[in-house]
């Protein structure tokens, strides 16, 4: 009888991680293109992250470089309503410490005379040296400080593009006259896409009283710049002052504060781009997953050997991951170089938004990252494959047929898809900055990968269970290439329906957004807008719309006032304890309230009654509430608040909430007096009417502003067209983005279709030998393609569908539309794509004699 | 050398059982030179995989140079082959992504030693492909590719070499090259040597013939070969 031999039973065998390392290299010989393939897809993914990332930093550099041009001073101080004599007093109290510049801001109609139009523009009244860093600038350059010299002004140099105005020409602001003395180029820290909203035309403060625009409720902003000597240290300054600019309805900005806001709203749109880029990223692992798993199928016989010849799982397993560190290293260098490449593109792409110019600046944390991120993501996806490794048995040089894995079930997978989903969580974490918003989206992505992958499985199945024995033959082949073995029914399922889900909802969320205001436009809804109306001015105003012929469909007084407290609760109170969570500028903002007695059509009762009229018999006025705003300061039907009216304080006690639709083009309010109570408050008046053209619109418009220059109209086709405008760059940023998604998407497919063609080839090679003709195996392909392109793409549009349903209602909290025609075009070009890849792939088989292609692959 | 006892070796597949090999015995001594013959079916192939420690029975054991093999896990199985195993495939099984010289190369690398490029030259010499060693197996016949896997499996200078139908993929002028170079370096290296065909000739050149069918021994003779050798 033998005995085990202990130095045989415990063999102490060495790794030789340096000769694991030669044979990982040995090994790649002949796959070298494959391997090329699979490291492609995860490329894009990266040069997105890579080029986010360093566009990051860039920003980063720029805003820190260029921080003090951003605000164009030391410290700004501002208020949305006029100074009393106590606020001005903190305001002469700062001057006193060095420079200051004055400026009014207001919206009002500009007029031009010589095109007979007008628009609504933002009035910027400045008086000093602003700015004292940075420029205004304008061409020609000169006209920044020239005109300041006398009724001069400077105009966004769009609207005189638009209106074809040019320097010299005159324009009219209410009641004053100015010359264009330059265009108006740029504003410190404003971004293109400020002016698009909002175009600025800056006049001398001095001629702002002439302009007649300085009435009691018109909405002025008050902003005064100060240029600090440097002994005085702004953001010490400001904090010192905060609780009284509190008090007093005041903000202040400074250039760190500006810097971290600014810094702030950047880093969001970033991390956003960012994880579209990772959808693009995850895209392209699925790729390499199952790339791996094909390569390694083609292995197995190799790794039997290997096993048989006496190597470890653990160095079979070494071998192949060392295979795929270089591969993911390889993919991380090739996305790092061309992320960074990438990024030189995005400063332009980002123009519109940017307040500073960025130039493209290489960051070696950003390349670092993403080559870091190629390894990680590639042994991560390749795990579940590879780990198949330790378990070949050495059998299958004996018998190829059967007995490929010594055991089928490793717990290690577990642990792999735990790691995988870590993985996930925490990267998202990482570019989302919460974790339920990291949770939320990991879960999105897992459930979009499992609804296509149990969909690619439920289909394999239903067709191999209910196959149509008695169809044509060419379309048995066509269903049958669904579920045979070496199918890429899950991988093109999962790839093309990603895809096709992640453009889906972007333009199913974009159109949402756009329809929502068009919609508003529709019907008997106004589309124009008149504010600002004078007590004195409004029966004229009426008598002018009628003679239009145009409708009045609503007319609202609006009377001003500020809240003193909300029962017994005063702003002090507020400020003094953050427990409280209501905001100090529940306090400090002016209220715009109507009075009326009954609700309008975008209001419905949440709570309580809405009597609308005083009687006059209680203490207490009636009022009603928008529940949002209820919410907001914490107060419930049966609270009083306490407004001061001008001067008079009213106690009010609140009797009714309301819901409101806001989204429609007409006068909304967050409280609501009855009637009998502010009519002889002063007050002014919005009017909204219907036009029913845009000729009749500019007509109108334009005699009002003649013979009313301080009333500001606007219309609903610019509120869209700037809408638009706005979504349009947004959404070119986000198109930009998924392209890389797209691609990727495209690489995936081109590298599934290409690793699984030795197999197609030879199936089709036989058809051919034993005489199908070119005819019938382009219609198999073309089956087999045509019916995986459409149900990856239907089902990705139906998650597009659920997401931008999702993302409507929880995240836009507005009615979710849904534009059929289009999906069925991204619904046919993806399945296209689809088929063409498909048999782009398969054309050498269909094109040469089999011999030459079996002779050729092998 | 080698010492089978027991040996019973049965698949499951669902509800099914296949038992392939039953209570099969044998002892192999150092320096035999062996054939396993039967039919296709028989079981042959099981029982050089079971025998060389490819695969575990299910009941019985196989103690192979003092080792029994039983209880390693596959790890320890693949050390005592990389120790004391030569194999040669009736398919070659040479690694396609090396030349023929890494292919000869591998075990002695995978056990550490030097010079592992100059001993497997000195081999590829023996079986006559020096010139070809930096050819691929793609480019190389089927007679020089499993004249390259000779000289792998003698290149650990294994304790025991087995052989799965050596020449079954060859044509018969090639077939008896590669005979009569197996036998020339088993001879030479003095390995015990386990032949498993269904070629009756080649069988008839071993010492003795161990004849299985339906997983049993059926019987188990010395040859002409050696009868008139011990006389």
């Amino acid at each position: 009888m033998k005995e085990n031999h202990p130095e045989h039973t415990e063999p102490k065998q060495k790794l030789r991680l340096g000769w694991l390392l030669k044979m990982a290299w040995r090994d790649t010989r002949r796959n070298r293109g494959k391997l090329v393939l699979f490291l492609s897809s995860i490329v894009l993914g990266i040069a997105a992250l890579v080029a986010i990332n360093s566009f990051r930093y860039s920003l980063q550099h720029a805003i820190d470089d260029k921080a003090q041009s951003l605000i164009g001073a030391d410290l700004v101080i501002g208020m949305n309503k006029e100074p009393d004599s106590l606020a001005l007093a903190i305001v002469d109290s700062v001057k006193a410490l060095g420079d200051r510049s004055d400026e009014n801001r207001l919206t009002s109609m500009l007029y031009f005379p010589k095109s007979n139009a007008s628009r609504l523009v933002q009035v910027r009244a400045l008086e000093g040296g602003f700015p004292y860093f940075g420029a205004i600038e304008t061409i020609p350059e000169s006209a920044s400080r020239t005109f300041r010299e006398g009724r001069k002004a400077l105009v966004d140099h769009n609207l005189m593009l638009q209106y074809e105005a040019k320097p010299g020409d005159s324009i009219r602001i209410g009641n004053q006259s100015f010359v264009i003395e330059g265009e108006l180029h740029k504003i410190p820290g404003q971004t293109a896409l400020t002016s698009t909203i909002a175009p600025a035309v800056y006049i001398p403060r001095q001629y702002v009283d002439e302009t007649g625009l300085l009435q009691r409720g018109s909405r002025i902003s008050y902003y005064y710049y100060f240029d600090l000597p440097d002994t005085v240290e702004p953001d010490t300054l400001g904090k010192r002052l905060e609780s009284r600019f509190e008090e007093y309805g005041m903000f202040y900005d400074t250039v760190e504060t500006r810097k971290e806001s600014m810094g702030d709203a950047y880093d969001e749109l970033a991390r956003f781009l960012a994880l579209v880029g990772f959808v693009a990223l995850l895209l392209g692992c699925v790729g390499v997953a199952s790339a791996v798993h094909v390569y390694m199928r083609d292995k197995l016989a190799t790794i039997g050997i290997l096993r048989c010849l006496g190597m470890s799982g653990k160095q079979a397993f070494l071998v192949y991951l060392f295979q795929v560190m270089g591969m993911g290293l390889l993919g991380g260098i090739a996305g790092a170089v061309l992320g960074s490449a990438v990024q030189l593109l995005l400063p332009q792409l980002f123009k519109t938004f940017l307040p500073v110019q960025v130039d493209a600046y290489f960051s070696i944390a950003a390349v670092a990252q993403g080559i870091l991120l190629g390894v990680v993501v590639s042994v991560l996806f390749a795990l579940l494959p590879l780990l198949t490794i330790r378990l070949v048995s050495p059998l299958i040089t004996l018998r190829a047929s059967i007995e490929h894995l010594t055991n089928q079930r490793d717990p290690l997978r577990w642990a792999v898809y735990g790691l995988i989903f870590l993985f996930i969580l925490v990267f998202s974490r990482w570019q989302m900055g919460t974790w339920w918003q990291a949770l939320s989206f990991t879960g999105g992505v897992i459930a979009a990968f499992l609804v296509l992958a149990l969909l690619a499985k439920g289909l394999s199945l239903l067709v191999k269970r209910y196959f149509p024995v008695n169809w044509g033959y060419v379309w048995r082949q066509g269903l049958a290439n669904l579920y045979r073995p070496n199918n890429q029914t899950l991988l093109l399922m999962v790839s093309i329906g990603l895809g096709t889900a992640l453009i889906g909802t972007l333009y199913l969320v974009q159109r949402t957004l756009l329809s929502e205001v068009s919609i508003a436009g529709s019907e008997n809804q106004p589309n124009l807008v008149l504010f600002d109306i004078q007590n004195a001015q409004r029966d004229e105003v009426i008598n002018i719309t009628k003679a239009q012929g145009l409708p009045i469909l609503q007319l609202d007084p609006i009377v001003t006032m500020r809240l003193e407290q909300i029962n017994e609760l005063t702003g002090a109170a507020v400020r003094a304890d953050t427990t409280l969570d209501i905001s100090p500028r529940t306090f400090t903002r002016e209220y715009r309230v109507t009075y009326r007695n009954q609700l309008s059509e975008a209001e419905k009762t949440v709570k309580g009654n809405w009597t609308g009229t005083y009687d006059g018999k209680s203490e207490l006025v009636p009022i009603s509430l928008e529940e949002g705003y209820a919410e907001r300061i914490k107060a419930e039907i049966g609270d009083t608040l306490l407004f001061n009216v001008q001067g008079a304080p009213i106690a009010t006690q609140i009797v009714h909430l309301r819901e409101v639709d806001w989204n429609r083009v007409q006068s909304n309010f967050l409280v609501v007096f009855p009637a009998g109570v502010l009519e002889d408050a002063p007050q002014f008046h919005v009017l909204m009417t219907r036009s029913a053209n845009d000729q009749q619109a500019a007509q109108f418009q334009r005699q009002i502003v003649e013979q009313f220059p301080n009333i500001s109209t606007i219309g609903l086709d610019l509120i869209l067209k700037t809408l638009d405008e706005v979504v349009s760059q947004i959404s070119f940023v986000i198109q930009f983005m998924a392209l890389f998604s797209i691609f990727t998407g495209l690489l995936v497919l081109i590298g599934s279709v290409n690793v699984s063609k030795f197999q197609r080839i030879q199936e089709s090679v036989l058809l051919r030998t034993l005489g199908a003709s070119r005819k019938q195996i382009f219609a198999i392909t073309f089956l087999e393609y045509i019916l995986l392109g459409l149900l990856a793409a239907a089902t990705g549009l139906v998650i597009a569908f659920a997401a931008a349903w999702a993302l409507a209602v929880f995240s836009f909290e507005v009615e979710f539309t849904l534009l059929v025609w289009p999906l069925f075009v991204i619904l046919g070009v993806v399945t296209l794509l689809t088929v063409g890849v498909g048999l782009l792939n398969s054309r050498g088989i269909l094109n040469r004699p089999p011999l030459e292609v079996l002779r050729r692959e092998a | 050398m080698l010492e089978v006892r027991d040996l019973t070796k049965t698949y499951h597949s669902g509800n099914r059982h296949l038992t392939v090999l039953h209570d099969v015995n044998f002892t192999i001594q150092a320096g035999d030179v062996c054939a396993i013959v039967g039919p296709s079916g028989s079981g042959k192939t099981t029982l050089l995989g079971l025998s060389a420690g490819l695969d575990r029975a299910s009941s019985g054991s196989v103690i192979l140079n003092g080792v029994a093999l039983d209880n390693l896990s596959e790890d320890k199985r693949a050390y005592v082959r990389n120790q004391y195993v030569g194999f040669i495939f009736q398919n070659f099984q040479l690694i396609p992504t090396l030349t023929a010289l890494e292919n000869v190369m591998v075990p002695l690398e995978l056990r550490g030693e030097r010079n592992v490029k100059q001993q497997a030259m000195e081999l590829l010499e023996r079986v006559g492909l020096a010139e070809r060693h930096d050819h691929y197996p793609t480019q190389l016949s089927g007679g020089e590719q499993q004249r390259v896997s000779l000289a792998r499996a003698f290149s650990n200078r294994p304790r025991i070499l087995f052989a799965d139908e050596p020449t079954g993929n060859l044509d018969e002028e090639t077939g008896e090259r590669v005979e009569k170079l197996l036998f020339d370096l088993n001879r030479e290296m003095g390995t015990t040597l386990v032949l498993v065909t269904h070629d009756l000739e080649l069988a008839q050149r071993t010492d003795r013939i161990i004849r299985i069918k339906g997983g049993t021994v059926i019987s188990d003779t010395l040859t002409n070969q050696t009868s008139e050798a011990r006389h």
